[in-house]
């Protein structure tokens, strides 16, 4: 039985090791087959903000492309090549006042817009959600 | 909408300045209106929220004020009028030194140890 399950983030990129393991647990899920929804509420909107642009970094003596910067846009498109690869459903949507009040309304192709409502909507589909709030 | 939900605000003051208001508590405003079962608990720092007499003045950076502060009480009466039923855990509210008879009407205690019957009341239980 195809198990579909939902994600609320909340770290914006580039702040928490919370970030990257709810990355690797949405790829997992999508591994096996699971279709995924995320709600990415307030600084999680930006892990698709398309203007991320990697760096050099001087202390590793490495310039772009060497230092391969990761970027949060970046995995979250590699999730969606996943989800397609392994033909499950990726639902990404973006919190839309959360994205207004950062000005992060350019994503990536794949997330959308949304609100609330669609969290709501995901938790009464879904056979589990789990929450992975900003600490203190 | 079918599957009721609990939701926990443990880490609290999350940018309540910025968002004027509590970014979960207003998350589950926004849910119940959209049709979701919900209730609410209200752990560690987050029971002071429910302290009646509390004020948070404009904040003020330069010469910028603003105008509508956070009312994290208000807040809290809201949603207590939209049947979300409001719990606080006591021990947190004790540790802190905040009286049940200085909280809002309607708010309900929940000692630690009830919590885990708390939750078996519920479908999802959301920790924030």
């Amino acid at each position: 039985m195809k198990t579909t399950l939902t994600f609320a983030l909340m770290d914006p990129p580039f702040e928490s090791a919370r970030s990257a393991t709810a990355f690797r647990l949405i790829d997992r899920a999508l591994r096996r087959g699971h279709d995924v929804n995320v709600f990415a509420y307030e600084g999680a909107v930006s892990l698709s903000f398309a203007a991320q642009k990697a760096h050099p970094n001087s202390v590793h003596g490495t310039n772009v492309e060497e230092e391969d910067h990761p970027l949060t846009r970046d995995w979250v498109a590699a999730l969606h090549d996943a989800a397609a690869e392994r033909g499950a459903q990726l639902h990404w949507v973006n919190c839309g006042l959360c994205v207004d009040e950062r000005g992060a309304n350019e994503s990536i192709p794949g997330p959308r817009r949304g609100s609330p409502a669609d969290f709501a909507r995901f938790i009464e589909e879904s056979n589990n959600t789990l929450v992975i709030p900003t600490g203190e | 909408m079918s599957k009721k939900q609990l939701h926990i605000v443990e880490v609290a003051y999350r940018a309540t300045l910025e968002e004027q208001d509590d970014p979960i508590v207003w998350l589950c405003h926004a849910m119940r209106g959209a049709g979701a079962e919900l209730d609410l608990v209200l752990s560690g720092n987050a029971v002071a929220y429910g302290v009646r007499e509390q004020g948070v003045a404009p904040l003020e950076i330069g010469r910028r004020r603003q105008q509508q502060a956070p009312d994290l009480t208000a807040d809290l009466q809201r949603i207590l009028a939209r049947q979300v039923a409001c719990y606080y855990v006591e021990e947190d509210a004790a540790e802190r030194g905040i009286d049940a008879d200085s909280l809002l009407d309607g708010l309900v205690p929940v000692s630690r140890a009830k919590l885990a019957t708390l939750f078996a009341g519920y479908d999802q239980v959301h920790r924030w």
